[in-house]
């Protein structure tokens, strides 16, 4: 009992000292239940079919990321723990002159882990419970759900979730501290304040070649992954930069500091005033021994300012797109041409019924009257064919670079058939959706491709000479490269190629591949346009039942569906960002903070000196604040200057060009957040650090 | 010769009523400038507990102390540590120097933290290392030079603001004894010199032979007091020796 109530004293008493690591571990806790508890959050409630399904693959997403979050947590809170039990070595020392075990000690470490651990985890469930309503806002806002009554939410999941993985994390904590407490010798431990730092003193001109150097490799990187981004197209090329940015990263951190000192030394009237040169010293002296932590550290924020910033103006990008990509309500398409029956490639011999086949011959519009549907509910309506021709496949028309195509990307379905459409019939479409339409003399074609990749393979034959035959007439590109413009919505760009011919061209009924249907619904309201939405998706409308019964297999895409797959996924790369951005932000912040006051308390003798020869308080707490300050500063302003190259190039890979209001709005809403978690932690250590060093008169 | 330091019926009591210690009981004493003061005693006798007070890193609990005519003990924050600054200058027995910073900017921040001009600190830090006889090691660290050179910086830090009174406790406590005469000889010649004043507690007969005159402290009152006067270094030595004696040396505190 004695003991416990030495460590509920040593709690309070040095609750100060602790405040960071609570605050660490509040932090933690509050966050992990957050976003755990997503699964039972109000605005989830009210989702439709399709995205439910997309919550339930973010709930074990986020389950999977959670069990990488426990260990970084764990790492974190192990560290920090370190960090206290150091500062209290003194105090251990004493215990064992007393004639208090190891054990004894151990013992006292234990209740005191098992005390903050509890107190922590109270806290931060309660705040993580509050914080979550919070999070049912972003949450709807995200899946553009309306929240009409709110309802407060308590997930019993999340809540055991937290609570076992946080019992696990503080039960490593306490074997490790038992491993440390029975390593340490007396008269280390009474020692250990005693202890002096060694001073590392670095050759300035060699500081100087490396500074240079790893800038050099910096901007080498930097032009890489800007104007040479399309040279990176896969992993095995990006990550000799990533290698590059790191290690010339550790080497500017290792020359900045020697560097530093002798910039400032040229510019006397800075350097000799008041305590600049004991703040550059420190400075100098803390970023020598922390070269690998800052670089981590660095690095830590960069991913997060990143992942960040492009994940949310991904969100608002895609939705953009989306609107571009589905100019209209409905796709409805169906195979044309159906033998009566033919030979799949297992052997098989496959039989279409009399109606599957009579019903092939048709246009979509038979088919749905067929099945019963009322054409009214529909306007704007098109129906085109596609054509193919055994004659005419990817390689066949790659003819003249097929062997460097086929070498570079040897994956590639080169016995495709090229769907054809009459300029006519395409043209109708394209005044629909709002495209470029065309108009094309006898012997001319245009290639319709917008599929990034295929357009460079495209490109290169059409810049050769594209001739194509067909239906034994040759036919030359009206334009050297691939023209944009698709005929099926989907959620991106994804034409891998159509080729579009003069209407004079013969092409026979049997070269009929698809018959498709263009339309929008007939309806004005959101509702109105859900209830026909449901007619062609739903597997109990009458429709579908009438189609199913008949065999008869019509397919499609509507701008709805798109919609909700989209927004599903994009919300998924949203919150595992958020999520896995804000843990990386708390360690790198909670790093920085105990390296700092690791140094103010090791340096108390120090500024106690500074006192002596009469330097005022305001004076040391401006020293103290302009140390820490650049010290916090220093891994943020490389990392913002890293993230800038980093977002341009995660965006150019991801979707192109984003807008520059979406990435702005995303970018302030970053670095509030940054701000937010970084600033908190910054004032904390400046505070506790003045405490430190404060002379207990 | 005026006076740099009026110490009047100064007192300080340590504890509360029950149990009250006196760890300075009425002490009074003047020093002149261009003295070079000694304060004996043994550990215990409040010897430390009195430069404390006039550094004004203790307050005392009655009397007065005047510095340069000021009365210090009335001064409180920002003028205390104006003072400090301007009118102080210490020597510890541990140096206390700054181990991260070179021997030269050890120096200079006693100026830079007066906000003095950048030219004139380059100047005077050359100056004064000079007549310290540091100039060579100006650009080395803490670690890298010996005990003497290290008190050696301390003391130009302590002069190079030109202070009314250096104030050096227990100087040469950390210093082998070939180090220790040196930094006495030095300690003269600032004197002599520079007519800085010095005000040096020790318990080591030796270094304290160097001052000019002598204050013994036991039990928190000023038990004697020697003065050089015409006496050569080693006639002074052997009436330390004897006042001590007569104190009980030593011994007292071990019995």
């Amino acid at each position: 009992m004695m003991l416990f109530k030495l460590s509920l004293k040593n709690i309070k008493k040095s609750f100060k000292d602790y405040a960071i690591y609570f605050m660490t571990l509040i932090l933690g806790v509050t966050i992990f239940y957050m976003f755990n508890s997503i699964e039972s959050q109000e605005a989830m409630m009210q989702v439709n079919q399709s995205q439910k399904m997309i919550i339930e693959l973010l709930t074990q997403l986020i389950g999977f990321v959670s069990g990488f979050v426990a260990i970084i947590l764990a790492f974190l809170i192990i560290y920090a723990n370190n960090f206290l039990i150091k500062r209290r070595k003194k105090e251990f020392g004493i215990y064992m002159t007393l004639g208090m075990g190891r054990r004894q000690i151990s013992k006292i470490l234990l209740f005191e882990t098992v005390l903050i651990g509890i107190i922590s985890l109270g806290v931060g469930l309660i705040i993580g419970i509050f914080g979550s309503q919070l999070m049912s806002i972003l949450v709807s806002k995200l899946f553009e759900v309306d929240m009409t009554e709110f309802q407060f939410v308590f997930s019993k999941d999340a809540f055991l979730k937290t609570c076992i993985y946080f019992a696990l994390m503080y039960l490593a904590v306490m074997i490790f501290n038992t491993i440390s407490v029975s390593r340490y010798k007396l008269i280390d431990l009474l020692n250990a304040a005693k202890k002096n730092e060694k001073v590392i003193i670095k050759n300035p001109i060699i500081c100087t070649i490396i500074f240079l150097v790893s800038c050099g490799v910096l901007g080498y990187a930097y032009y890489i992954v800007s104007a040479q981004a399309y040279t990176l197209t896969s992993f095995s090329k990006i990550w000799p930069v990533l290698v590059m940015g790191t290690v010339a990263t550790l080497f500017l951190f290792w020359s900045l500091s020697g560097l530093m000192i002798k910039l400032v030394q040229t510019r006397k009237k800075t350097y000799l005033k008041d305590t600049n040169m004991f703040v550059l010293r420190q400075i100098n002296n803390k970023i020598n021994t922390t070269v690998v932590s800052m670089t981590v550290i660095c690095l830590m924020l960069f991913i997060t300012i990143t992942i960040l910033s492009t994940a949310l103006s991904l969100k608002n990008t895609m939705t953009r797109e989306l609107v571009e990509m589905t100019p209209v309500d409905i796709n409805l398409y169906k195979t044309a041409s159906l033998p009566e029956s033919y030979v799949n490639r297992y052997g098989e011999e496959i039989v279409y019924t009399k109606e599957q086949v009579e019903d092939s011959r048709e246009s979509v519009q038979y088919t749905l009257e067929n099945a019963g549907f009322d054409m009214s509910l529909l306007k704007d309506v098109v129906e085109i064919s596609t054509y193919t021709s055994p004659d005419l496949t990817w390689e066949t028309y790659l003819k003249d670079v097929f062997d460097g195509v086929k070498a570079q990307f040897p994956g590639l379905a080169y016995g495709t058939y090229e769907l054809i459409v009459k300029e006519s019939e395409y043209n109708k479409v394209a005044k629909l959706y709002g495209l470029e339409e065309f108009n094309l003399n006898d012997n001319e074609y245009v290639m319709l491709c917008d599929f990034d990749n295929m357009v460079n393979i495209r490109n290169k034959e059409l810049q050769i000479d594209g001739i194509i035959t067909l239906c034994g007439k040759e036919y030359i590109p009206k334009y050297k490269e691939c023209k944009s413009g698709y005929i099926m919505m989907s959620t991106s760009h994804t034409n891998t190629g159509i080729i579009l011919v003069p209407d004079s061209c013969p092409l026979t009924e049997d070269m009929k591949e698809q018959q498709i249907l263009i339309a929008n619904y007939n309806a004005n309201t959101d509702e109105e346009k859900q209830e026909i939405e449901d007619l062609f998706t739903r597997d109990d409308s009458y429709l579908i039942q009438n189609l199913d019964k008949n065999g008869i297999d019509l397919e499609g895409a509507t701008r709805i569906s798109i919609y909700d797959g989209s927004v599903g996924i994009t919300t998924i790369i949203v919150f595992l960002a958020i999520y896995l951005g804000i843990i990386f932000l708390i360690s790198s912040s909670a790093i920085l903070a105990l390296k700092q006051l690791t140094e103010s308390s090791d340096n108390k003798l120090r500024y106690s000196v500074l006192r002596k020869i009469g330097a005022d308080e305001k004076m040391i707490n401006r020293s103290l604040f302009i140390q820490i300050g650049i010290f916090f500063a220093l891994p943020i302003v490389i990392a913002i200057i890293h993230s800038i190259f980093g977002i341009q190039f995660a965006l150019s890979t991801m979707s192109g060009i984003a807008d520059v209001a979406d990435l702005l709005s995303s970018i302030i809403a970053t670095i509030v957040i940054i701000g937010f978690i970084y600033g908190i932690y910054f004032l904390a250590t400046y505070f506790e650090s003045k405490n430190i060093i404060k002379e207990n008169n | 010769m005026e006076n740099v330091l009026e110490v009047k019926n100064i007192e300080k009591y340590y504890g509360n009523k029950s149990n009250l210690t006196k760890a300075i009981d009425n002490i009074s004493f003047n020093v002149k400038k261009g003295e070079f003061i000694g304060i004996m005693g043994a550990s215990g006798s409040g010897k430390t507990t009195l430069l404390n007070c006039i550094s004004t890193i203790d307050r005392v609990t009655s009397g007065t102390i005047r510095v340069d005519g000021k009365d210090i003990t009335k001064l409180k924050g920002n003028a205390l540590n104006k003072f400090r600054r301007e009118d102080l200058g210490f020597i510890f027995q541990d140096f206390n120097l700054l181990d991260t910073l070179t021997v030269y900017e050890n120096i200079a921040l006693a100026l830079t933290i007066q906000r003095e001009k950048p030219d004139v600190i380059d100047k005077k830090v050359k100056e004064v290392a000079k007549k310290l006889e540091i100039s060579n090691i100006l650009e080395k660290y803490p670690y890298q030079i010996s005990g003497g050179q290290k008190q050696r910086c301390a003391s130009a830090r302590a002069v190079i603001t030109n202070p009314s009174l250096v104030l050096a406790d227990e100087p040469t406590g950390a210093l082998d004894s070939k180090s220790a005469r040196q930094l006495l000889e030095i300690f003269e010649k600032l004197n002599k010199e520079l007519k800085t004043t010095i005000l040096m507690v020790t318990h080591d007969a030796f270094t304290a032979s160097y001052a000019n005159r002598i204050l013994f402290i036991k039990d928190g009152k000023i038990f004697n007091e020697i003065i050089k006067g015409d006496d050569s270094r080693k006639e002074f030595f052997e009436k330390i020796i004897d006042v001590q004696t007569l104190l009980g040396g030593e011994l007292n505190d071990v019995i």
